[in-house]
């Protein structure tokens, strides 16, 4: 199939192109701007999905950007010269994700920012963002990944501060501007370390080269640093409740995405760049203690919110806590190779899709509340479950599978987490049932108070597209609720295993035997 | 700004635009390229700006975010153009065509005509560079000078 | 050790940068700050690619044999500045967007966003 190999790199380069060729369109006329965006972004989720059916079925894609052709390799004197591309299952899983929250946040767009201004300007933003999270997800390249770091920076800043006329976003965008470009230095910093210890930037070369010296684990300190910023874990979240709070919602659920590609990066950097030469108890239990601080701190926040922005923005973070504690309990297990290592590994990936759809379709529900009511200030709302009988449906399905519900995904991938870092040590595990059950009791209580009860003030109903948008988050939850089997054996296993055990395949799928 | 700054500016400005266009045209031959080239060429835009004051230039507000888009769009363009072989192929590089004049082997003082490519990427990203970089001078500048002044 | 001198100065300048951001309250100064740590961070790219009697890199110009610097980290330097102006550009533009809100610069006194 000679299409299907361009498929990575046309995934990340027809956002690119759509979101440049977007104000042009809109010159022309207004209708063909939305009938473009459409074609770009399902274009782009079709090419995702191409990329994950092959690496599913055939193993590790490589695109060698400007070769020949496009499976040449890329050493060449015994010596990486070219960006690579190389799309495992870790990858192609991550792929899925940043398409699908792309997919949710473009048909909402549709229908939400009908009235706003700068609809061109959001839409473009957003193609870039999502080329960025791509381009992320399928770099082999250190250096590469580092500039789509950046242009996620740029672009998700901007998406939250480009309504200038009102100063509070704005505020948001510098605080989290500020935190993006500190956190992008240092991981800036650490490559170059890298490359001038061992004159190359391919992940795949650098980890068949790494001997773990005293650079070695300063240049790991500071991506561990960088990235972790740029994801919103404790010790550096103070960003994200404002960013998710100001930020449009089909905005806000995006950056959310964003978050879990720079997760991606560490998760690439720990089990591929250093998994040889780390010490890996010692930086799974701090990645593992990292993410129940995050649990702790992120929850105990959330009780004091009186806006439901922002209740659900420290509900995201604390749901970076869980991952960061489903995968650092797999690698404090990995020189063992203990079965429940890889059991907390698929938790915490499972949990990365579950966040996505759970948190997102959170968000967007209460885009819609804004948009109703005008206000999210949980004291002055109440009884919209009258006038928003579908949004109050979505948000109490959201509700109870970021808690962790029986049925429904957040409790499969939850259950996977308790269970493997029990093993590993029971405080961990305390914390993050505790963290489960409070996050329930807030958010039932903002439900309760902002849905139910005697109608306080007109609300105006959702549009379809906006409707259609949590639809599809919404038949996401319940499908990975109905059979989370079927998802952990075909999506998450082979990208925990592609982490676990798989970085032998991806060096030599990049450096050729 | 008074009458020696804005005379001095007058004089000046078209050579830095030169220049800038000097070092994006060699940007695959000497040290420089796209970015380089347009930075230089978007100060001699502030330079103007600044001497005649930044309300005069309000009307090239539109027409320069429209350049910088297009030599956006043209640089993806051209690494799609490689898409037969890998994207970002430099399919006109030895091929006799437009800049693709082959390389002869050996020191030489830079040939314009070879690069296949790059130059023309140079001058996509040049364009942009000179658009963007003057439009974000231009509306700081206006932005700023409704308070101060 | 006199060779490490340039690294030094970089870890000194990334260092001025990030007590910039910790102890000055202006939006503004903070942006200088991050400017700081980045010229910190690019003159270590430039250092790195450092050879000793090195000529540029330009196939076409050298003499035969001539060593070379390293022409990789010049152009990682070129690119950690290009996204470096668009940042800074994006910030400063924030911060003239939140002084035309609020009237200051301060940023304790522009906190609206807390808890």
């Amino acid at each position: 199939m000679t299409f299907g190999v361009h498929a990575p790199i046309l995934a990340i380069a027809v956002p690119l192109l759509g979101a440049f060729a977007l104000p042009v369109f809109t010159k022309l006329h207004r209708s063909l701007r939305d009938i473009w965006a459409a074609a770009v972004g399902a274009f782009t989720c079709a090419m995702v999905i191409t990329v994950a059916v092959q690496v599913f079925t055939s193993g590790v894609q490589v695109y060698t950007l400007g070769a020949a052709s496009p499976t040449a390799s890329v050493v060449q004197g015994g010596f990486p010269i070219r960006i690579v591309l190389a799309v495992d299952g870790m990858s192609a899983f991550m792929g899925l994700i940043s398409a699908l929250v792309g997919l949710a946040s473009l048909v909402y767009s549709f229908g939400f920012l009908k009235e706003e201004q700068g609809k061109t300007l959001a839409m473009t933003l957003f193609f870039l963002l999502w080329a960025g999270m791509l381009g992320m997800e399928y770099t082999g390249d250190m250096f590469n990944f580092f500039v789509f770091l950046e242009v996620t920076s740029i672009a998700a800043c901007s998406l939250v501060g480009y309504r200038t006329w009102e100063s509070a976003p704005v505020e948001a965008a510098f605080k989290t501007m500020a935190m993006y470009t500190v956190g992008g230095l240092l991981v800036l910093l650490s490559i170059g370390i890298l490359y001038g210890e061992y004159g190359a930037l391919n992940i795949a070369y650098l980890s068949s080269k790494v001997v773990g010296s005293q650079l070695d684990k300063i240049a790991l300190g500071l991506l561990l640093g960088g990235l972790l910023m740029k994801a919103g874990a404790v010790p550096a979240h103070m960003w994200a409740p404002d960013a998710y709070g100001e930020a449009p919602a089909q905005a806000a659920i995006v950056l959310v995405a964003n978050t879990q590609a720079s997760l991606y990066g560490l998760w690439r950097v720990l089990f591929t760049l250093f998994v040889g030469v780390l010490s890996a108890p010692a930086v799974g239990w701090l990645v593992a203690s990292l993410g129940a601080l995050t649990i702790l701190v992120a929850v105990l926040a959330a009780v004091t919110q009186r806006d439901l922005g922002r209740l659900i923005a420290y509900g995201a973070v604390s749901q970076i806590g869980y991952m960061l504690l489903g995968v650092g309990v797999g690698l404090a297990a990995l020189s063992s190779r203990q079965d429940w290592g890889l059991v907390a590994m698929k938790g915490g990936i499972f949990h990365m899709l579950n966040d996505a759809a759970t948190v997102g379709l959170l968000m967007l529900a209460a885009g819609v509340v804004r948009r109703a009511t005008g206000t999210k200030d949980l004291a002055s709302l109440g009884g919209l479950g009258h006038d928003l009988k579908w949004t109050s449906g979505f948000f109490l399905l959201g509700v109870l599978a970021l808690a962790g519900i029986p049925p429904l995904n957040g409790f499969a991938s939850k259950f996977l987490i308790y269970e493997s870092s029990f093993r590993l040590s029971p405080i961990l595990a305390a914390i993050a049932v505790l963290g489960s059950i409070l996050l329930l009791a807030v958010f039932a209580r903002a439900f309760q108070g902002a849905f139910l009860g005697p109608r306080l003030r007109e609300a105006r109903p959702a549009s379809p597209a906006m409707l259609a948008a949590m639809g599809i988050l919404a038949a996401v939850i319940l499908a990975m609720g109905l059979a989370p089997g079927f998802f952990v054996e075909h999506l998450v296993g082979p990208a925990a295993e592609a982490l676990w055990r798989g970085r032998d395949l991806y060096l030599a799928a990049v450096l050729g035997g | 700004m008074t009458v020696v700054v804005r005379t001095v500016a007058r004089i000046i400005a078209p050579m830095i635009l030169a220049f800038g266009g000097y070092v994006i045209m060699h940007g695959h031959l000497t040290p420089g390229g796209g970015f380089q080239g347009g930075a230089v060429a978007a100060s001699a835009l502030a330079l103007l700006a600044i001497s005649f004051g930044f309300g005069r230039w309000k009307g090239i507000k539109a027409p320069l975010s429209f350049l910088e888009d297009l030599g956006a769009l043209a640089f993806v363009a051209l690494g799609f153009l490689g898409i037969g072989y890998t994207f970002f192929r430099n399919v006109l590089a030895a091929s006799g065509g437009l800049f693709g004049a082959p390389v002869p082997p050996g020191p030489n003082p830079g040939l314009l005509e070879t690069g296949g490519t790059l130059p023309l990427m140079n001058w996509a990203v040049g364009l942009k560079v000179i658009a963007g970089l003057g439009s974000v001078v231009l509306l700081l500048g206006l932005f700023g000078g409704e308070d101060d002044r | 050790m006199i060779g490490n001198l340039p690294f030094v100065v970089c870890m000194i300048l990334v260092g001025l940068g990030l007590w910039t951001l910790l102890s000055r309250r202006n939006l503004i100064k903070l942006a200088i700050g991050i400017t700081l740590i980045e010229s910190g961070v690019n003159l270590f790219l430039v250092a790195l690619g450092y050879v000793e009697r090195g000529v540029a890199p330009i196939y076409t110009y050298a003499p035969p044999r001539a060593k070379m610097v390293l022409p990789t980290p010049q152009a990682l330097t070129l690119t950690s500045i290009v996204i470096g102006l668009a940042t800074t550009a994006l910030m400063l533009a924030f911060a003239v967007v939140i002084y035309r809100h609020r009237g200051t610069l301060d940023a304790r006194k522009i906190r609206e966003l807390r808890g």
